[in-house]
């Protein structure tokens, strides 16, 4: 409980700038709450991290240090959580002092994944420090002999009537939040809002943008070595042999770790590193598998005709339904396709007296220790993960893979911290790739123009193949080892999030439905969580095939999908996205001539994520050029419902990159895959959307301040990708059912 | 061989010893412990590692130490700082001007340069200036945004 750890946390190092400061941390104070009885259910993160001094401590010093599980990868987490601790505490927001995701001084939060962060630990905190508000004052109320109930506070000074004051920084004491939480007093109603709803400035940005030490890539450790990896052509290869002593023999090489077909150079200076591993790649010889055919190069059959684990998802059946008089069926798919972070994955790991600690900027530090751990037969206290932030990540890339190739090299050479960057082949090439997917759909209308009976048919590999399973290692360098640990294929996220059904059942009101999964566990080419998961290969596909059947009906895409939609906010979106693009309703979609001889239309796409998330619609305008089949998103219009905002233009933020992004996706991303392996090793194999070809985008956040905080960071992602396609659609009147929609396929369409 | 360099950086000379066809890049990181500079793809195809190099945006990532010898090395951190930032460096705050920022020291090195040249740039023109750096997180609008509004202080 007491034992003292050399850690650096994320506060120390940027408060040291480009400096380092060791600092003595406390074990968690999580694990007490682990003792009391049969728990009460309590709100968010709260429910499995009890106890109050887990969440917020209240410093003498005026500050509030508050702990959260989640980590901050530029989505503005960490700045939205301070907001509302702050604003419940009433205290300024600046006196607010971030802990984030430390296996030896946050709660356990999970992975910080799918647009949960304000949903699980903004409930926590909110919870905690409304009920940390109450202890504080009752402590007042006693020193001041008042009612606790007379009492107010203002920026942590708290004053009787009469003129009496104290403050949070003079009644705090260590033990007073070192009790269960309750959650019995309640957070702030919207009206008493002060900061939450405000669109504060974000705390990690001027650091960014002055060269302050902001990233894990900017930790510096005394001693420090740089390793590099030497990763097979090809997955499942082995290495047959390397000359070892002629790559140690190069300038600044200390160390050649070696592991069965692991193998790696750790040199004194990085670009010896660099140049070391260049030299490794000539002399490696490996066996050269070929790589089996994925779902991706079954596209052009009806059928995939792959090995899969078939269920049914999903499944309603309406006792009575207007009859179907005609129906329909088209077969959408997605590529396999890369988080493609700005900055390859990174990590340092420093072996001492046989403990580890990792900083890494990996989603999930405690499964992360866990399986590095159970990889390296220690036992999970002995290794320490810290998370510091990398580059944006939008889901599982390589961050769990570099820390523990950091990890590796650095047991190999106890006492000196090891930085491990991938290079940027080695993130291509390596990192889990977003699943490609197959979705075939058929819809059924009635005389009056109404879906009576809908039927979704999915293909997919894993999306969540992350460290954390009860067994086995999900860390890539563990499966080369000369002892060669084992993955784990773990099920299909369950509904109601859904891994590759993740939003396979659509919002409308159709009296029948059914969806069918064919889930295929074993990839060829390792898939895990891209942002959104299958919901925006699932949006893409519902929405586009919504457009084809309001075609079918001869009436307009938005109204059609009023028509079939009972929930009041989801009217809401579609409306406000509709109204800001100037739609004009056409059984047709809202196309016609752009400028230039170009082919123009707008598309709309709409989805609430996950079914229990943020309401997102998205309009997208096109123009499409008939002889080179380029398409230029030129305007884009997104309205999103997200419950309570808890800061408004952190939203915008997070809907207009997801867009951007989206569109990125579906008009350029496909990863270049043969036999031989996987040939997509720098930007020029990988184009992604440059500042020429971006949209305009307007976000139009609806205010619900009643209602609970919703999730919003992958909501845009599968409206967009549809949306483009409806908006071709009704430019063309060709529709593309194949993401990415490359030049050649446009001019295949129109032909 | 490793060789002596003398490299005058943001203003101030600085020695260091390395292998004349060190990409500058680690040199700025690693010797002078400079964070600006970002490793991005070490092709000259992102954009994060730019510097400017007598006035000029320059991929550090595949420019040689022994090349910079003798020239005047602007890096993000020469423009200013957190406390006292410069005016591009408010505006991209101002802005609000990215989601995780890793590219954010090549979009400003960029916007940087182009204001040398061009104090008042046309919208169309920042994004033709920033066109060759890539930014995943799609805060392109606002950097947009930023450099623009930078320009017009400048006008003022």
């Amino acid at each position: 409980m007491t034992a003292a750890r050399r850690t650096v946390s994320r506060r120390d190092l940027l408060k040291a700038g480009t400096g380092l400061v060791v600092a003595i941390a406390h074990a968690p104070l999580v694990a007490l709450a682990q003792d009391s009885g049969a728990p009460t259910p309590l709100p968010g993160s709260l429910n499995a991290n009890r106890l109050l001094a887990a969440w917020l401590r209240v410093n003498p010093n005026g500050t509030v240090t508050v702990f959260t599980g989640k980590v901050e990868f530029g989505q503005g987490i960490a700045s939205a959580l301070a907001q509302v601790a702050a604003d419940e505490l009433d205290v300024g927001y600046q006196r607010i002092d971030m802990v984030t995701a430390d296996t030896s001084r946050t709660p356990d939060e999970g992975f910080t994944s799918g647009s949960q962060s304000i949903e699980q630990s903004g409930t926590a905190i909110r919870f905690a420090c409304a009920e940390a508000r109450q202890i504080l004052l009752a402590a007042a109320a006693a020193r001041l002999g008042v009612e606790a109930g007379d009492l107010t506070v203002a920026d942590g000074t708290i004053a009787a009537p009469g003129g009496k004051q104290t403050s949070y920084w003079e009644v705090t004491t260590d033990a007073m939040l070192r009790r269960e939480a309750t959650a019995k007093p309640k957070p702030k109603a919207a009206r008493e809002h002060q900061l939450i709803g405000q669109s504060l400035a974000r705390r990690d940005i001027p650091s960014k943008f002055t060269g302050g030490a902001a990233y894990l890539q900017d930790l510096r450790l005394p001693g420090m070595l740089h390793g590099r990896i030497g990763r097979p052509p090809v997955p499942r290869a082995e290495l047959l042999s390397i000359d070892a002593a002629a790559l140690k023999a190069m300038p600044g090489v200390v160390e050649v770790v070696r592991d069965g077909s692991f193998v790696a150079v750790v040199c004194e200076r990085e670009e010896q590193a660099i140049n070391a591993r260049l030299a490794l790649r000539e002399l490696a010889v490996w066996s050269r598998p070929e790589l089996p055919p994925t779902l991706a190069d079954t596209f052009d059959r009806p059928d995939p005709g792959l090995q899969a684990q078939d269920s049914v998802a999903y499944e309603k059946k309406a006792s009575s339904a207007s009859a179907a008089v005609r129906q329909i069926e088209a077969r959408y798919t997605r590529a396999f396709q890369l988080h493609a972070s700005i900055g390859p994955s990174c990590a340092v790991a420093h072996s001492v007296d046989g403990k580890l600690t990792i900083w890494t900027h990996s989603q999930g530090v405690f499964a992360l220790s866990g399986d590095i751990a159970r990889a390296l037969g220690l036992a999970p206290a002995s290794v320490i993960c810290v998370h510091l932030e990398g580059a944006g990540c939008y889901g599982h890339n390589g961050a769990d893979d570099v820390a523990f190739d950091a990890a590796l090299l650095a047991r190999a050479l106890p006492g000196r911290p090891v930085r491990v960057q991938w290079m940027r082949d080695d993130e291509f090439m390596w990192e889990p790739f977003g699943s490609a997917m197959s979705v075939k759909l058929r819809a059924s209308l009635s005389a009056d123009n109404h879906i009576v009976d809908w039927r979704h048919e999915l293909w997919s590999y894993p999306h969540s193949r992350r460290p954390g399973g009860r067994e086995g290692v999900n860390l890539l360098a563990a499966w080369y080892l000369a002892h060669p640990l084992q993955p784990t294929f773990p099920a299909d996220v369950p509904l109601p999030n859904g891994g590759s059904d993740r939003n396979a059942i659509p919002l409308y009101d159709f009296p029948n439905q059914k969806i069918l999964k064919h889930y295929m566990p074993d990839a060829p080419l390792r898939t895990s969580s891209l942002r959104a998961l299958g919901a925006y290969a699932n949006i893409f596909a519902i929405e586009s095939f919504m457009d084809e059947a309001a075609a079918a009906a001869g009436a307009d895409p938005v109204e059609f999908r009023l028509r079939h939609l009972r929930d009041e906010r989801a009217h809401a979106v579609i409306e406000a996205a509709a109204r800001n693009s100037g739609w004009r309703p056409s059984a047709l979609g809202d196309g016609g001539r752009g400028s230039g001889g170009t082919l123009r239309g707008l598309g709309m796409g709409f989805a609430r994520y996950k079914n229990h998330a943020c309401y997102c619609a998205v309009v997208a305008e096109v123009e499409v050029d008939r002889s080179s089949g380029i398409v230029r998103i030129t305007r884009a219009w997104a309205a999103v419902d997200a419950g309570l905002a808890i800061n408004p233009d952190g939203i915008v933020n997070q809907i207009e990159g997801g867009l951007i992004q989206s569109a990125s996706w579906t008009l350029k991303e496909a990863v270049k895959i043969d036999r031989s392996g996987v040939q997509t090793k720098s930007w020029s194999d990988y184009p992604i959307l440059r500042f020429s070809e971006v949209p305009a985008v307007e976000v139009d956040v609806i205010q619900r301040p009643t209602e609970d905080p919703l999730g919003v960071g992958e909501g845009a992602q599968g409206p967009t990708g549809a949306a483009i396609a409806n908006a071709i659609a009704a430019a063309t009147g060709r529709r593309l059912r194949d993401i990415p929609f490359t030049p050649e396929r446009v001019i295949a369409a129109l032909a | 061989m490793p060789t002596p360099f003398t490299l005058r950086v943001n203003g101030t000379a600085c020695s260091v010893r390395a292998e004349p066809d060190t990409p500058l890049l680690y040199v700025l990181r690693n010797d002078l412990k400079l964070n600006g500079a970002k490793f991005g793809c070490g092709q000259a195809q992102c954009g994060a590692c730019s510097v400017l190099i007598d006035g000029i945006e320059q991929r550090s990532c595949v420019y040689p130490v022994s090349a910079a010898g003798g020239r005047s090395i602007t890096t993000i951190e020469g423009l200013g700082t957190a406390q006292k930032p410069s005016a591009l460096q408010s505006a991209f705050i101002h802005e609000q001007a990215c989601q995780c920022g890793y590219c954010g020291n090549g979009m400003i090195m960029a916007a940087q340069a182009l204001l040398l040249r061009k104090p008042k740039p046309s919208e169309s023109e920042v994004k033709q200036a920033l066109d060759g750096h890539l930014c995943r997180c799609g805060a392109h609008n606002r950097i947009v945004r930023a450099v623009l509004r930078a320009s017009k202080g400048a006008q003022s």
